[in-house]
């Protein structure tokens, strides 16, 4: 799952730098110092002076409001719906006509096809796992949802991404739109998209493509700019023109990182099932939800587990059939003979059930969901972990996160502002301190600041404890093949499990508290982190860590003195990551007693007479997301060009 | 790609052929529709009339109480009336959307939502109020059953002051914990916090899923709490509470949103539909606007689908015992 690791909301990591800054890095420690003691000192002396609760007119939430308030039905979206409509319904009745035996021999004949035997069969096993769940029709649902999407995206996704590619201009213009499109909470939105698109599949599509786009287009954009410069000028010297060069060089050279991109472009789709069936998308999502009403943990797992087998088999297929097409072709015999075999599964699948009208449906007494041993084992897990997850909840919260949010919220606005404007002059550029300005001077402008900074504290304190837990098992699994091999499979169904399947059972343990929406936004994020870590340690050279053994260093020393710092721009990158999945999770922390800007949305999205607010909430999760991202790419690049900042 | 491409094509005629074979080998219809079952279900009132071609299009609201409400309509549409139903699983602000894009003909139990009733019904005019459906919606402030038994004058708002030390938390700074939550009902309870001069803090859960759990780690673990709820709900009769009694409710006195200090108002519950598809009438229309049921038929279903049981099996075994009620509907 290596491609997981590329996912960025940010630029691609830049290929680790030998670490030349090392003086700079020894005045930048005593520069934060500075900054930190100082914040902390002016906060005891201004604490709780001009507060911004009732200062700020909400005049841009009111024109939201009166926005949103005012939007009629459309009527140029019909032809869209009746369009997806179709597709969906096609989708399905394809699904319903093949059956359970036609559909795993198409799924693994195409497996077969284009990623070989052990996918074919890995592909098989996951699909017959979601009649084992019981959950054979919802994931059929799921599956075309998730197809349609993903089509589009790349129809939509693809020509973007090639002009993006050729265009500094187009590119320039494209990035923000990205941005935002992967920060903004869903949630904000989604009553826009049902009026547009009306409930039902069109909207959950449309939904799915806005969040899932952007990997595609951003790393189709990469590939095209990773091609070298000398092999289209060799191209266009030959006589080539535009056309002919993006045909047959630039295109045919970026495929790879561009299935990375369309792999990312599953992922987040799936991501998105839960969030689509709020406007009554079918499919597992509505199992997750509908297990959610009646707080039975067991049954959300058991549709979590379902959409994770479903990520983790597209994950690995799309995976082994881009590295299968890179290591050239096969040879003649062997594709044919796959081809037979691949029509074969087709054929007995799909007519299986002419043959044995048993096998027509799926019987019911073969499903054995895991709903009431999870069950079980959570209550008796709970029973016995209550009263550690309690006091460790109070003294966390305690000594914690009161005192940092007392610090953000209690500082007077200007000069939290004026921090993050002088933090990210230490850590970047100047560029990088007007985008702090503004983002969070807009976040003053929009009215609500407060939530802002009770936000602010929840990210900072979520992405530390990611970093932290980042590293530790990154560098383990970095440094043991055996690790690696044990804690995949964990971090895998980490990434893709719904956080709507460990909400109910992190709020037994953890109560309504903002350490609950931690603790989501930790899960949700660290896979990533861990996984970009032990990648970054896992490629410092061998003869470098040969040589500090031959001078008798001990495996502490080799860690920090060795690969952790050679290793650091990609830390960097992972840290970057795991502040923008840390954001991804705010709304969801809104539900689990995080409040701040997450619950305003929440708000938004239950209630007529708050959408201005939850939109402004939207935008100013954006606003805190761009800012942080700046600041953190920047932390990563001023080391690699240490000498030109100033 | 060209390899990659002919790999598709080959696939695809496969595919194809396949699919021919088994589609002439039968299968039956798809989609989130329920046909009505060929043989008409025994209905007592043998009110076969024609339900029209199109599906009765009900929003199905995301709790148990709704559902359950959804179960029985749906149920005895399809089997006692012939209708072929459309059930939406979507939260309450999107089905009133439905009734202006014609994609919801009726939400089975509205609480309250005065904005959202005058854009569609007042101004729009594209839904009508379709009257009660029997039950009352209660909203409040409660505390687990323990508390009342231990702590007599708990319900009174009066003494909340003398036990705020027992709701204290971390999250609260200093004050009793006030837990509110589930975003999709309204609250007052920070202006009702602060104009009756309680020593507390609101702590907002977020979620239905919040308030539920901290109930049950309550009511299991005998730890204190006062949570803003209501009822109907299933959670009730699996943890018991008593509702703490605020200053009484008299109209009007919620007119300010930052001057409540009263309780809430109840909440008879109502119908909602579609204005054009109650206009158009039918045996759907009908039964519907006679729909009405005690909070006690309620949360006999609900509990019903809660312990694990199907919509339909849930619905059927109601219907079998309460088919006085159900002739009463189908009358009209």
């Amino acid at each position: 799952m290596t491609a997981v690791t590329a996912d960025a909301p940010s630029a691609p990591p830049a290929p680790p730098a030998p670490a030349g800054a090392a003086p700079r890095r020894f005045g930048m420690k005593w520069q934060l110092l500075a900054w930190f003691v100082s914040w902390i000192v002016l906060w005891l002396l201004l604490n709780g002076k001009f507060p911004l609760e009732a200062g700020t007119p909400p005049f841009v939430q009111d024109a939201l409001q009166n926005f949103a308030s005012n939007l009629g039905l459309v009527s140029w979206t019909q032809p869209i719906i009746n369009v997806l409509n179709g597709l969906y319904n096609a989708g399905v009745w394809v699904t319903k006509q093949l059956g359970w035996t036609g559909m795993i021999g198409l799924g693994s004949a195409l497996a077969l096809l284009v990623a070989g035997w052990r996918m074919a069969l890995l592909t098989a096993l996951g699909m017959l796992s979601f009649g084992v769940l019981g959950l054979w029709d919802e994931s059929m649902q799921t599956l075309v949802l998730i197809a349609i999407s993903v089509l589009l995206s790349l129809l939509i996704g693809i020509p973007l991404g090639i002009a993006c590619g050729l265009s500094d201009r187009f590119n320039r213009i494209m990035m923000p739109i990205l941005d935002t499109l992967q920060i903004m909470p869903s949630l904000a939105y989604l009553g826009f998209i049902a009026l547009f698109f009306l409930i039902g599949p069109p909207s959950g599509i449309v939904a799915t493509i806005i969040y899932a786009i952007p990997p595609t287009i951003r790393l189709t954009s990469v590939g095209i700019r990773e091609v070298s410069e000398a092999s289209v000028e060799a191209s266009r010297s030959l006589g080539a023109t535009g056309w002919q060069v993006l045909r047959d060089v630039q295109l045919p050279m970026s495929r790879r990182t561009r299935v990375v991109g369309i792999n990312q472009t599953v992922m987040a789709a799936l991501s998105m099932i839960t969030i689509a069936a709020l406007v009554a998308a079918p499919g597992l999502g509505q199992s997750v939800l509908g297990a959610l009403e009646i707080l039975n943990i067991g049954a959300a797992f058991n549709s979590g587990l379902a959409l994770v087998i479903m990520a983790i088999v597209l994950d690995r297929v799309i995976s082994a059939a881009s590295t299968r097409s890179a290591a050239g072709q096969r040879s003649k015999k062997e594709t044919w003979t796959n081809r037979a075999v691949a029509a074969v599964l087709i054929a007995v699948g799909a007519l299986l059930p002419a043959i044995a009208p048993k096998t027509a449906t799926w019987n019911q007494a073969w499903s054995h969901p895991i709903t009431d041993p999870v069950n079980t084992a959570t209550d008796s897990l709970n029973n016995v972990l209550y009263p550690i997850t309690t006091a460790f909840t109070e003294w966390i919260t305690v000594w914690l996160i009161n005192p940092l949010e007392s610090l953000f919220t209690g500082t007077p606005w200007f000069i939290v502002i004026a921090a993050f404007a002088v933090l990210a002059l230490i850590l970047g550029r100047v560029r990088t301190a007007m985008t702090a300005i503004l983002c969070l001077a807009g976040c003053v402008v929009i009215a609500l600041w407060p939530d802002t900074m009770v936000t602010l504290t929840q990210v900072v304190l979520a992405a530390a404890l990611t970093l932290i837990l980042g590293l530790l098992i990154g560098v383990w699994i970095g440094r043991s093949k055996r690790a690696d091999r044990v804690w995949r499979p964990i971090l895998d169904a980490g990434q893709v499990l719904p956080p709507f399947v460990y909400l109910v059972p992190c709020l037994t343990l953890f109560g309504s508290t903002r350490l609950t929406a931690i603790i989501a936004a930790v899960i949700y994020a660290a896979p990533a982190v861990i996984k970009i870590v032990g990648e970054g340690i896992s490629t410092v050279p061998s003869d470098t860590i040969e040589a500090s053994r031959s001078v008798g260093a001990n495996s502490w020393q080799e860690i920090f003195k060795v690969q952790v710092p050679m290793a650091r721009p990609i830390i960097l990158v992972a840290l970057n990551q795991g502040i923008i999945y840390v954001m991804a999770m705010v709304v969801i922390g809104g539900l689990v007693g995080g409040g701040g800007l997450g619950y305003e949305v929440v708000k938004g999205f239950s209630q007529e007479r708050d959408v201005g607010v939850g939109l402004a909430a939207g935008i100013a999760i954006v606003l805190l997301g761009v800012m942080l991202d700046r600041i953190s790419q920047s932390a990563g690049r001023v080391r690699r060009t240490s000498s030109d900042v100033g | 790609m060209v390899n990659t491409r002919r790999k598709f094509a080959a696939v695809g005629v496969v595919a194809a052929a396949a699919l021919m074979l088994s589609a002439c080998a039968g299968s039956s219809s798809g989609g989130s529709t329920s046909a009505a079952p060929s043989t008409s279900g025994g209905g007592s009132t043998a009110a076969t009339v024609a339900c029209g071609s199109t599906p009765v299009q009900i929003a199905d609201n995301p709790w148990v109480g709704y559902e359950a409400d959804v179960a029985v309509v749906d149920y005895v549409l399809r089997t006692k009336l012939n209708c072929q139903t459309k059930i939406s699983k979507v939260a309450e602000q999107v089905s009133w959307e439905g009734f202006g894009s014609g994609q919801i003909d009726v939400i089975l139990e509205n609480w309250g939502h005065q904005d959202l009733a005058k854009k569609y019904i007042t101004d729009q005019k594209k839904a009508v109020d379709l009257g009660s459906a029997g039950n009352n919606g209660v909203i409040g402030w409660f505390v687990p059953k323990w508390m009342a038994d231990k702590y007599p004058d708990i319900t009174d708002w009066n003494n909340l002051n003398k036990h705020a030390d027992l709701f204290k938390t971390a999250e609260s700074g200093g004050k009793g914990q006030l837990l509110d939550g589930d975003p999709s009902y309204v609250t007052n309870d920070e202006a009702l916090v602060k104009n009756l001069n309680l020593n507390y803090a609101v702590k907002y859960a977020g979620s239905e899923a919040g308030l539920i759990t901290a109930l049950k780690n309550a009511t299991e673990k005998s730890t204190p709490l006062l949570m803003y709820f209501y009822t109907p709900q299933w959670a009730l009769a699996k943890y018991p509470v008593a509702q703490v009694k605020l200053p009484a409710y008299t109209p009007g006195c919620d007119a300010d949103p930052k001057k409540v200090a009263c309780d809430y108002p109840p909440y008879p519950l109502n119908k909602v539909a579609r204005a054009d598809w109650v206009t158009a009438g039918g045996p759907a229309v009908n039964f519907i606007k006679n729909f009405s049921w005690t909070n006690d038929d309620q949360n006999s279903v609900a509990a019903a689908i809660q312990g694990g049981a199907t919509d339909d099996a849930a619905a059927k075994a109601w219907v079998d015992a309460n088919q006085a009620k159900v002739d009463a509907w189908l009358a009209g």
